[in-house]
C-alpha cells in the first residue's frame, strides 16, 4: 500500500503568532509539525504495519510544502516512523491560498504517483494555523477522488475504506473506494513519539526536494499570483484586558448573576 | 442587479436563525435567490419569500444525501451558472466548508471561510490565528464563495415578501461517480441544549470539575445555553468530544462564555477569546484565564455555580 500523507510546518500555538509581509502572511519562526497532522501519520503507519510494513512493498511518505524550514516537519515525520519524504518548496509558492496551495499539492502527489499509484492520502481534519480546512477537499476534487474527511476510525479492507464520521446530530459509516483522500480527527488514535531507534533510522531515509519545474505547474499558478483570494488589511486585535476579579466570600455566584444582568445577558 | 445565491442543506421544517441570517446579507449584496436540497416545507418556502428570495432552486436528485460533499458541490455548482450568481453563501459548518471548497475548484472561484461580515463590495471580514487578528480578505474572481459564522448579523426581513419562482436544477449525471457513500447513521440523543457552535451562551467545564457536570448542566439550562468542555475533560472521558471548545475542538464566539474549573493554558483560550464577556471561575488566583476574564471569581466552583444556578432561577421566577 502507498499512502501519502501531508505534512504542515505551522507556527507553534503555544506562543503569540504573527501576520508578516505584504501579503500578511503567517511568520513561520519558531514552527513545529501541526500536532493534527500527527494522527494522519499515525493512522497511515498503523495502516502499513497492519500488512507487513515496509518489508512487504507498504510506504508511507510525508509530504510537505513550504519554505526551507518545513523539512523540519517531515524530519519528524520521518523519526516517528514515515519511510520517505518529499518536500516541495519553490519562492513562487509564498503567499499561496487554498486554491493554489490545493493545486500545487495535487500536482505534487502525481508526481510521487509516477512509478506507482498512491493508494491513500492521508490529511490531519485541518492546519493549527489557517484552520480553513478547505484544502482535503480541494485536493480530492483536483484528484478526482472520493474525499471521507473527519474519520474518527478507519479501516481498509480490500479496495474499501470504511471510516466513522461524527457530527453533532449524527455518528455516519461512510465507505469509499480506493485511491482516496482521508482527513482525521484528533479522536482516531494515539499519535506514537519518536524513540532513539527511530531517530536513528531517519537519518538515512530519503528526502525528495521537489521544485514547481519537477512537478510541472507554473509559477503564475501559485503564490500570491495564483491565488483566487487576496487578504488585504490585517489587525492585530486589542489583547483582552483582565476585568473585575473577585475573591468567594460566600456570595460569588449572587454577584455573577448580578454582573450578567448588568451586561443584560439574563 | 448583483445576485447572491445561498446554499441551504436540508432546510427540514423550520429554518434555522443562521439561514436567515445568510438570507439578509445575500439582500444587502443585491439580489437573493437559494438553493437548497431535502424536503421542503410550505411554511419553509413562505419564510423563503418573506425574507427575500426571488428564486428557489431545488435538486433533481433526491438522493444527495446519501453521500459525503461532492454531489452537493456538483449541484450547487450547476445552480449559481443556473443563477448568475457572483456571490455564494453557505454556513461555515464542516460540510458547508467542504462544499465551498470543491465547489471553488469546480468554478475557478476563490473561498473565504470563517466570515463575520460581508460588506456590500464583497470584501469578507474574519478572525484569524484564533482571535488574535482581524483580517478583511477578497475574491479575486468572478465569483466569490464565502462561508458566514452564525451570529454574525442580525436578521432582517424586507418590507414587502416576494413570491420566489421554483427552478427544478438538473444534477450532473457523474455528481455521485466517485463520491464516499453514506452506509450508516445513528442519530445521537438531542440534548435539548443549543448547539455548541451557534449558542448565544456557552458554559464550559475543565479539569476542576473532577468528573462533575452536572452543576455546569444546570447553569446551562437556567440560562439557556449550551455546554462545553477543555480538551483535559474530554480526554479524561468526562464528557463527549462534541463538546470540545478549543484549538482541536469546536470555536465559539458567543455573548456569553463561562469557565468554570478552566486553567485557560493558550489553547483553550484560542477556542473562545472572540467572545463578547467572559466569566472565569477557578480556585487557582493564579489561572490564565484571569487575564481575560470580564469577570473573574477566585472560588469554587461546586459553591459558586449552584448558587448563580439558584439566584437565576428566583430571578427567572
Amino acid at each position: 500500500m502507498k499512502i501519502v500523507v501531508l505534512v504542515k510546518h505551522v507556527p507553534d500555538a503555544q506562543f503569540d503568532r504573527h501576520l508578516t509581509g505584504p501579503g500578511n502572511t503567517t511568520d513561520r519562526d519558531e514552527s513545529i509539525l501541526s500536532e493534527l497532522d500527527e494522527y494522519a501519520l499515525e493512522a497511515a503507519l498503523q495502516l502499513s504495519e497492519a500488512r507487513g510494513g515496509a518489508k512487504a512493498g507498504n510506504e508511507v511518505i510525508a509530504l510537505s510544502m513550504g519554505p526551507a524550514g518545513a523539512v523540519n516537519a517531515i524530519k519528524k515525520s520521518l523519526q516517528i516512523g514515515a519511510s520517505s519524504g518529499a518536500h516541495l518548496s519553490d519562492d513562487a509558492l509564498a503567499g499561496s491560498d487554498a486554491a493554489a496551495t490545493s493545486l500545487a499539492l495535487a500536482a505534487a502527489i502525481r508526481y510521487l504517483a509516477a512509478d506507482a499509484p498512491v493508494d491513500l492520502v492521508l490529511t490531519g481534519m485541518a492546519s493549527t494555523d489557517g484552520e480553513t480546512s478547505l484544502v482535503p477537499a480541494q485536493l480530492a476534487e483536483r484528484l478526482g477522488l472520493p474525499q471521507v474527511t473527519f474519520a474518527s476510525s478507519l479501516e481498509v479492507n480490500g479496495e474499501r475504506v470504511v471510516a466513522r464520521r461524527d457530527g453533532d446530530a449524527h455518528a455516519d459509516t461512510v465507505e469509499a473506494t480506493l485511491p482516496a483522500l482521508v482527513s482525521v480527527t484528533d479522536q482516531i488514535n494515539e499519535p506514537r513519539y519518536p524513540n532513539f531507534k527511530g531517530i536513528l533510522a531517519a537519518k538515512k531515509k530519503k528526502i525528495t526536494a521537489l521544485t514547481l519545474a519537477d512537478i510541472g505547474v507554473d509559477a503564475a499558478q501559485v503564490g500570491a499570483a495564483g491565488s483566487l483570494t487576496a487578504v488585504e488589511t490585517a489587525e492585530a486585535r486589542p489583547p483582552r484586558t483582565a476585568g473585575t476579579i473577585i475573591t468567594d466570600e460566600g456570595d460569588a455566584g449572587i454577584k455573577l448573576v448580578e454582573f450578567l444582568a448588568a451586561q443584560k445577558l439574563l | 442587479m448583483a445576485k447572491a445565491l445561498v446554499f441551504i442543506d436540508n432546510p427540514g421544517s423550520a429554518l434555522k436563525k443562521s439561514s436567515l441570517e445568510l438570507l439578509t446579507i445575500a439582500r444587502s449584496l443585491g439580489e437573493a435567490a437559494v438553493a437548497f436540497n431535502g424536503e421542503l416545507h410550505d411554511d419553509v418556502a413562505a419564510a423563503l419569500g418573506s425574507h427575500g428570495a426571488s428564486v428557489l432552486y431545488r435538486p433533481s436528485a433526491t438522493d444527495l444525501d446519501d453521500y459525503l460533499v461532492a454531489p452537493k458541490a456538483a449541484y450547487l455548482a450547476a445552480a449559481v451558472a443556473a443563477s448568475g450568481a457572483e456571490t455564494v453563501l453557505l454556513e461555515n459548518t464542516a460540510d458547508g466548508k467542504e462544499i465551498a471548497a470543491r465547489l471553488g475548484v469546480k468554478l475557478n472561484a476563490g473561498v473565504i471561510t470563517d466570515v463575520v461580515g460581508v460588506d456590500a463590495d464583497g470584501t469578507a471580514h474574519k478572525s484569524v490565528l484564533a482571535g488574535s487578528y482581524t483580517t478583511t480578505a477578497k475574491a479575486r474572481t468572478a465569483v466569490a464563495v464565502l462561508t458566514v459564522k452564525p451570529n454574525s448579523v442580525d436578521v432582517e426581513a424586507p418590507a414587502a415578501a416576494s413570491t420566489p419562482e421554483a427552478v427544478t436544477i438538473d444534477v450532473p449525471a457523474d455528481a455521485t461517480a466517485n463520491a464516499a457513500r453514506i452506509t450508516g447513521r445513528a442519530e445521537k440523543p438531542a440534548s435539548g441544549r443549543p448547539e455548541l457552535t451557534e449558542a448565544r451562551i456557552v458554559v464550559a467545564g475543565g479539569r476542576g470539575v473532577d468528573g462533575d457536570f452536572g452543576p455546569l448542566e444546570e447553569l446551562a439550562d437556567a440560562l439557556g445555553g449550551a455546554l462545553g468542555a477543555s480538551r483535559a475533560a474530554t480526554d479524561a472521558g468526562w464528557i463527549g468530544h462534541d463538546y470540545q471548545v478549543g484549538q482541536t475542538g469546536k470555536t465559539v464566539s458567543p455573548q456569553l462564555y463561562i469557565s468554570a474549573g478552566i486553567s485557560g493554558a493558550i489553547q483553550q483560550k484560542a477556542g473562545m477569546q472572540t467572545s463578547k464577556v467572559i466569566v472565569a471561575i477557578n480556585k487557582d488566583a493564579e489561572s490564565p484565564i484571569f487575564e481575560i476574564a470580564d469577570f473573574g471569581i477566585i472560588g469554587d466552583l461546586f459553591k459558586v455555580v449552584p448558587q448563580a444556578t439558584e439566584e437565576i432561577k428566583k430571578r427567572k421566577g
